[in-house]
């Protein structure tokens, strides 16, 4: 974290200096780890072993915070009598579909009832919530599962709040995790036993009724195959020691960018809506009624999907939106399937995907296995790249690493490309949204320098100019083009679109045009609008909240007053998890918010995640719907059932509980499950370009020997196009290294500051060598492992160059969100430049010839 | 100059309370410094960037010097700030950083945390030096590491000019370029530096140091510029952790007299202050710091001394020696028989 969010370190540093302990656990000793109380290195790619080992002592010495657990989670819930554990089934779920390397959710759902997922993969249940229905032929695996919906119940799921019933969630968490021991921490991850019970001291000690532990993880975590897992075995911990909706508590995402949580709230992903409301799926006559009908969880705030659609439809088309005309649904694309980036590289490949924007993004060098990145973009007709500088993405086609080695050659690749030069975020408006969902305004301080323009800018007149070119066409294919309501106002000599007015549209107005104030004032009729609905109230009194700056010294703790958090400026998400059943907090220290019996509402220093006047006691009719389903002791309003979930029935294309499996390359096998690697794991095709190493015991592995992770240092920005053409930042880290450690260099004649050769079935890249104690050996399956670190920033452009790591990447992805394993793959590292041209490629050959590598390595399932 | 020595201070070697004034500011504002507490320091680097930005300084070189992460090296007319990286295999022992942050006293806020249901606040009261809270994980944690190493330590500082109380670099300016503002600071003016070189040998840190291409020297400004409008340093502004603090010297040396205390009391024994006493070689360091080990680790002269103490002595002497040179002179004449003529 001080590594890569140093600005965000300084509350570490304050909550350091108030008594809290750090702990850093990583890979390699960094700048966090020199400022943290203890250090825990351990094995990359291990760390699901690690967390659920923690969750097993919390399990088996009775820490977990029992009341919370009973009250607000899942826990009590029991399981379908056919639900199979991955300890009945050598370490995979019942419902695994070996052949579509797919699962079908039935029996993961509660006894009793079908639960709808708050995020994640709704779709999952199309077909039999709609009561049938074309399912989605084509369509890929997370998106849809067509058929494989889980069966309907009925009624309330039955719970045993003894916690003794041996199919309710906590007797199978306990069986799940008991295999998960110290032994197999040290044997897995590298971490000795007595260091891991520290962190289990450390981490239960300070949680509780009195006390709180936050985790806060970088996007590293999510960089697996089975990344989401990482996230929710963090979730099961910090559950069943209450540390969620407490303050001091929760799972901070660190994330890449400064506005990355802003991205995926207003989405740039391909199956979300603003609002993380889920893009339609190409189900055969779908209208917003069965939409919603199949979507909507019929409990909790996702209850009322159709007001936040339906004012989102009235943002897009305004007037166009009507009652009658569905308010412009069908205008909405629909999904066929994954459209996730890999995905359309290889549509790229295949020649059905023509035209490519790149806005802010460089995947030559930022995305796995960047030579089918550039290989892809070879095949299109037209590119668009939008930077500050001439990323490696633009200028692949005249001086990329395939023109060196002669499988490009620039005069036969016939790709259009433009480049159009950005504007900075200190040329234009806008805000960014942090981790803690903070949106916070940013003013223009200059004008973009020469044809710079801001995205706003480009987004808006590209619209403008696509609308006036459609102007009085009849084909209805134009029609959703043409009845955007596309009407901002814009300033300035360069007619820059108000950004103002764009935050105005996401906050939304009513029928009188008044600005919204709460989501809890969208109505599923048409009379409001609203960009995204839970960023409603950015914009409340015509304010914007967002751009707020009052001084944390003239405020209280929760500091409310500075910026705007989504949604409705709550600090803290569930909130009233922070008290007790009876609304009372757990304890004086950690009040945040409580029921105030005199006025008969929710009352504290956060804003109540919680409907204000529903009392504590309150009891929802049978028939009740939507967030009036809830009931007074059910703080975890976005869920179907009001409740955490220790165990996901629903949502996950990868299992209800997290399992520790190996990364798609690793030296070794699975000690904790017969089965290796992540059975629904996403595997691309195993192009010749990217190809599978063996793993484990299979014959070939032993020719990658060591585990490398890529990360990112402080001084430059994720694929360097922000930072490798700045000198001020380029002298600081001025060439591509590599971290090993003193042992590794004396075994494969390393030497400081000299070049080192880094070999994959991908490719092969060179680097200066660091040799240094911070990267430590680990003990790993009773042998020594040694690991290497790769900063992942450089290419070829710029003023600092260097090799791309992410070269050096499969593109084997989490089967949830379509994210490359960049954290944990096998290598093999050896002193010296590495070759030029085509000898380059013929060592990469001859690495795969040593392996036996073939197409079908590492995809047994 | 009514005032004698000892209300005004020594102004080539000792203690001197007053140095705007001993060099002519009858008012002059409190002595501004810095107070690098590297104990806080994540070796970020945005103080060594924000000092280039605003200073205007020229990116000098991209070199990997496999020195750790520090491939700036040393202070030099292209660098007024360096972030030293010192990995060591030394326990950081149970360091407890305190930052500062403005307008916010967190010692005084934590303290009223959890003491009141109006403030029940996140995380644990600030705990009195050797003292944990209530409630806290007991005991010290130890270091421990796989394969029998002992834990790492990765020191980092940041280093800037001195601004030294007795300013070797300024005593032996020819030109005036080299002046002492009214804040205390010592500053170069690049349009009188005539590029004579004479300062940098007199450095006793080896800061000031002239650009190849123009022969002028160039070196930390404690951004004159800045504080002429009531701003901070751009480092210090900068820096995310305050382990960069600015302000009048007299407050700094009381925070650090306080830190130092503080993390005594929390074990960290090798805490010690460089360049805070004004008793020492140099009067007193307009900029000081505090480290977690000996100086000369942090590439740092442990115990400096101003190249112009013995000036008024080598005066004297040479004076005597002139006055001895005229009397023989004299003496000569006067002995002289005269001749007739």
């Amino acid at each position: 974290m001080a590594e890569c969010h140093p600005v965000g370190f300084q509350w570490v540093m304050e909550a350091k200096a108030r008594g809290a302990k750090v702990i850093h656990v990583d890979p390699r000793f960094t700048r966090t780890s020199a400022l943290a109380d203890l250090h825990v290195p351990l094995r990359a790619g291990s760390d699901i072993a690690f967390l659920g080992a923690i969750v097993n002592y919390v399990l088996e010495k009775e820490k977990y915070f029992r009341d919370y657990i009973v009250a607000y989670t899942n826990a009590p819930t029991i399981l379908r009598e056919d639900f199979c554990d991955t300890e009945d089934l050598s370490g995979v779920f019942s419902g695994l579909n070996s052949e579509t390397r797919s699962y079908d959710n039935a029996s993961w759902q509660y006894e009793g009832t079908e639960t709808q997922a708050a995020s994640g993969e709704r779709d999952q249940e199309y077909d039999e919530r709609t009561g049938g229905g074309s399912s989605v032929t084509e369509a890929a695996r997370g998106e849809a599962h067509g058929a494989g919906g889980a069966v309907i119940g009925e009624g309330e799921p039955e719970r045993d709040e003894t916690l003794t019933h041996p199919r309710c969630v906590f007797q199978v968490l306990k069986r799940h995790f008991a295999r998960y021991t110290p032994e197999m921490v040290e044997q897995v991850c590298g971490v000795p036993p007595e260091l891991f019970l520290q962190v289990c001291e450390l981490v239960t000690e300070n949680s509780g009724r009195e006390r709180t532990t936050a985790f806060a993880y970088a996007v590293g975590w999510t960089q697996h195959t089975v990344g989401v897992q990482y996230i929710r075995t963090a979730c099961i911990l910090q559950l069943l020691l209450g540390n969620i909706g407490r303050p001091g508590g929760g799972i901070l995402a660190l994330r890449g960018h400064a506005s990355i949580q802003g991205s995926t709230d207003i989405p740039t992903l391909f199956n979300l809506l603003p609002g993380y409301i889920p893009m339609p799926h190409a189900h055969q006559n779908q209208d917003l009624a069965a939409f919603v009908a199949a979507e909507a969880a019929p409990k909790g705030y996702w209850g009322n999907m159709r007001a936040y659609l339906v004012s989102l439809l009235k943002a897009y088309w305004g007037d166009h939106a009507t009652e009658e005309n569905d308010f412009c649904f069908d205008y909405l694309p629909r999904l066929t399937g994954s459209h996730s980036t890999y995905e359309t590289t290889m549509a790229q490949l295949e020649g059905t995907c023509k035209g490519y924007f790149l806005m802010g993004e460089n995947p030559a060098v930022g995305n796995a296995n960047t030579k089918l990145m550039r290989l892809g973009m070879a095949n299109l007709d037209w590119l668009v790249v939008r930077d500050f500088s001439l990323i490696e993405s633009a200028t692949w086609w005249r001086d990329g690493p395939e023109i060196e080695t002669g499988e490009l050659r620039t005069e036969d690749i016939r790709t259009e490309v433009f480049f159009l030069p950005a504007a900075a975020h200190t040329e234009k408006d806008g805000s960014f949204t942090n981790t803690q969902r903070l949106l916070q305004w940013h003013h223009q301080a200059v004008e973009p320098p020469g044809e710079a323009r801001s995205d706003l800018w480009f987004a808006f007149h590209l619209g403008r100019i696509i609308r006036e070119k459609l102007a009085g066409s009849a084909d209805e294919m134009d029609r959703p083009v043409l009845d955007l309501a596309w009407d901002y106002p814009t300033k300035g000599p360069l007619v820059e679109p108000d950004a103002e007015a764009v935050l105005a549209e996401i906050n939304g107005h009513d029928a009188a045009g008044q600005p919204l104030s709460s989501y809890e004032q969208l109505k599923p009729d048409g009379s409001t609008s609203c960009g995204c609905w839970i960023y409603c109230g950015v914009r409340a009194d015509g304010v914007n909240q967002a751009a707020r700056r009052k001084p944390g010294g003239q405020q209280d703790w929760v500091a409310a007053e500075w910026a705007w958090a989504w949604p409705a400026n709550r600090r803290v998400l569930y909130n009233r998890a922070s008290a007790d059943p009876e609304g009372r907090p757990w304890s004086e220290r950690k009040a945040l918010v409580w029921w105030d019996a005199d006025k008969g509402e929710w009352s504290g220093h956060d804003v109540p995640d919680f409907s204000k006047d529903k009392a504590p006691g309150y009891e929802p009719d049978q028939d009740a719907s939507g967030p009036a389903a809830l009931s007074g002791r059910d703080p975890f309003i976005m869920q179907a059932d009001g409740k955490a979930w220790l165990y996901v029935p629903s949502g996950l294309t990868d299992g209800p509980l997290p399992v520790h499996y190996e990364p798609q390359d690793s030296p070794f096998p699975n000690l904790l499950h017969d089965q290796q690697r992540n059975p629904v794991r996403q595997l691309l095709p195993t192009l010749p370009d990217n190809r599978y190493q063996p793993s484990g015991d299979e014959h070939g592995s032993e020719v990658f020997p060591y585990v490398a992770t890529t990360y990112r240092l402080t001084e430059h920005h994720t694929a360097g196009g922000m930072s490798r053409w700045q000198p001020y930042l380029a002298e600081l880290q001025p060439e591509f290294f590599c971290e090993v450690s003193p042992e590794l260099a004396a075994e494969r004649g390393l030497e400081h500051t000299g070049w080192a050769t880094i070999v994959s079935a991908r490719a092969v890249i060179e680097a200066r060598v660091l040799v240094t104690d911070r990267i430590a050996p680990l003990t790993v399956h009773g042998r020594r492992l040694h690991q290497v670190g790769l900063p992942y920033h450089w290419g070829p452009n710029g003023y600092t160059t260097g090799d791309a790591a992410n070269e050096l990447l499969h593109l084997s992805l989490d089967p949830n969100t379509h994210i490359q394993e960049a954290k944990a793959i096998a290598v093999d590292i050896r002193p010296g430049r590495r070759p030029r041209g085509p000898a380059a490629a013929e060592l990469v050959r001859a690495y795969r010839a040593r392996a036996g590598i073939d197409a079908h390595t590492g995809t047994e399932p | 100059m009514g005032d004698g020595p000892e209300a005004r201070g020594n102004q080539w070697y000792g203690p001197q309370p007053d140095v705007a004034g001993a060099s002519g500011y009858p008012d002059a504002p409190p002595r501004m410094g810095f107070f690098t507490d590297t104990s806080v320091c994540i070796g970020c680097k945005a103080c060594e960037v924000a000092c280039k930005e605003w200073n205007a300084v020229p990116e000098d070189g991209l070199e990997l010097t496999g020195m750790s992460y520090d491939n700036t090296q040393t202070l030099g007319a292209d660098t007024w700030r360096h972030v030293a990286f010192i990995e060591q295999s030394k326990p950081f022992g149970g360091q407890e950083p305190g930052v500062r942050h403005e307008d916010t006293d967190v010692f005084a806020a934590a303290a009223r945390l959890g003491t009141d249901a109006s403030s029940p606040g996140p995380g644990a009261t600030a705990p009195p030096p050797g003292q944990a809270p209530e409630g806290a994980p007991a005991g010290q944690i130890s270091p421990l590491s796989p394969d029998g190493r002992t834990e790492l330590r990765w020191l980092m500082s940041s280093d800037v000019c001195k601004h030294c109380t007795h300013a070797a670099c300024l005593d032996v300016c020819p030109t005036g370029a080299l002046f002492r503002t009214e804040f205390g600071t010592v500053v170069v003016q690049s349009d009188i530096c005539n590029g004579c070189g004479y300062c940098v040998p007199a450095c006793p840190y080896g800061v000031i140091d002239q650009r190849k291409d123009d022969g002028r020297v160039w070196k930390c400004t404690l951004c004159y510029d800045r504080l002429g409008v009531g701003m901070e340093p751009a480092c210090a502004k900068a820096c995310p952790t305050d382990s960069i603090q600015f302000g009048p010297l007299d407050e700094l040396r009381e925070r650090a007299a306080d830190r130092v205390a503080r993390l005594h009391a929390a074990g960290v024994a090798d805490a010690r202050l460089y360049g805070e006493d004004p008793g020492d070689g140099v009067g007193g360091d307009g900029a000081f710091f505090l480290l977690l080990d000996e100086p000369e680790v942090y590439g740092l002269p442990p115990d400096p001394v101003v190249t112009t103490r013995d000036l008024p002595d080598m005066w004297r002497h040479a004076a005597l020696a002139a006055v001895t040179l005229v009397g023989l002179a004299v003496g000569g004449f006067a002995c002289r028989p005269r001749r007739a003529r």
